[in-house]
């Protein structure tokens, strides 16, 4: 028998970019908790996260599930030398905003703003979108960002080139074009598989 | 084990590129993990061997990244070659474009057409990858775009939920890897 789309309790959709924590819920049915084998906790890196509909659904398929979020932590998370946390997440905000990602958006916009203490620069890329001035490095972050996710892709020389400019060595170019890419990949995984909604 | 990225990016041994993505060991271990369970699985489940590197040719052939797009092309079924580059051609777009929810960010929609697979090349293509171009079409270029009904005409097209968290994954996956290897291979020529 062919299988049938979920559809969503009633709910209040975003319709704004916000930083505000978000629900997120599925068009297709996640794992049930008690159908997951061993294998399929193990994919979700942290048990925690056997809560999270988003990630029982991509348990589904769970060696790359795995591999995806052991990606996902060392690009955002390992602390060593490189690009700053906060400039990484917006990379991720910045990629998330033009996709048109409002869910991964707003986790990523509270993760800049956490580490960079700069909440007003932060909902400036959320309102007015990565065309925002915020300053030299950030807008050159952001440029590059939007050149990477843009099809065909623009990156080019001259990111590279401006990235230098405002300080960046060849390690944190090298973050940020981990940070921006890796959000082409979670984006589409967000937008695609379900929805967000307003919590409460 | 070849690194795919490091291989397409042409990144040496020893080289700058080798030692800075020698510091970020555990992403470029499970990058090429993501690959190898993508396209060399323990258990193809239900999405077979064909089916994934079609999808990836067409992923990488809407991209227009040479080394990618030669890379998963040479992987490609020779009975799919033809109408795989047909629906390349056909297919390319510009993004991302798309819809925004009704509302304030209405003034940034950028409409833009939802593309089909010509009826020259559904044959050619079978009973299931039609909808699955289909649908990596969209989350290439307008992924905002996405809603229940495009994963409603996945199945009725015979892919199962959790085929479609593979095909997902890997069109995504993909928009990573084609990403990476681009940004990189530009960061090289500068170095």
């Amino acid at each position: 028998m062919t299988e049938k789309t979920l559809t969503p309790s009633p709910h209040t959709e975003p319709v704004v970019f916000t930083r505000d924590m978000l629900d997120w819920l599925p068009w297709i049915e996640p794992m049930a908790e008690q159908d997951m084998t061993e294998r399929h906790l193990a994919s979700l890196v942290d048990a925690s996260r056997v809560k999270s509909p988003y990630f029982r659904l991509l348990a589904r398929d769970p060696d790359v599930l795995e591999a995806r979020t052991r990606t996902d932590k060392d690009i955002f998370y390992n602390p060593e030398a490189g690009l700053p946390r906060a400039e990484r997440e917006l990379a991720a905000a910045a990629t998330s905003r033009l996709n048109g990602c409002i869910y991964c958006a707003s986790v990523h916009a509270r993760f800049a703003a956490t580490y960079s203490k700069r909440v007003d620069d932060v909902q400036r890329l959320l309102d007015e979108g990565v065309g925002a001035k915020l300053d030299e490095r950030w807008d050159a972050i952001v440029a590059a960002s939007v050149a990477l996710t843009a099809l065909p892709i623009t990156f080019g020389p001259q990111h590279i080139e401006r990235l230098r400019a405002v300080g960046l060595d060849d390690a944190a170019i090298a973050d940020l074009i981990g940070a921006a890419s890796f959000f082409n990949w979670a984006n589409r995984l967000m937008l695609s598989l379900g929805e967000p909604a307003t919590q409460g | 084990m070849t690194d795919v990225i490091d291989t397409l990016v042409g990144i040496a041994p020893g080289s700058k590129l080798d030692a800075i993505r020698a510091n970020r060991s555990e992403a470029r271990k499970h990058a090429q993990a993501s690959y190898t369970s993508l396209f060399e699985p323990r258990d193809p489940a239900g999405v077979t061997a064909d089916e994934r590197h079609a999808i990836a040719a067409f992923v990488s052939g809407l991209h227009g990244e040479p080394k990618t797009d030669a890379f998963y092309t040479a992987k490609l079924p020779a009975g799919l070659r033809a109408a795989v580059a047909a629906e390349v051609a056909a297919a390319k777009s510009k993004g991302p474009y798309g819809r925004f929810p009704k509302g304030p960010l209405s003034a940034e929609d950028a409409p833009g057409p939802t593309w089909k697979v010509s009826d020259a090349n559904r044959k050619t293509l079978g009973a299931r990858l039609p909808a699955a171009f289909e649908h990596t079409h969209m989350l290439v270029f307008h992924p905002r775009d996405a809603a229940a009904p495009a994963l409603q005409s996945l199945l009725d097209a015979g892919w199962s939920t959790t085929d479609i968290v593979t095909v997902s994954q890997l069109v995504a996956f993909l928009s990573y890897q084609i990403r990476v290897v681009s940004g990189l291979s530009t960061l090289a020529s500068t170095l």
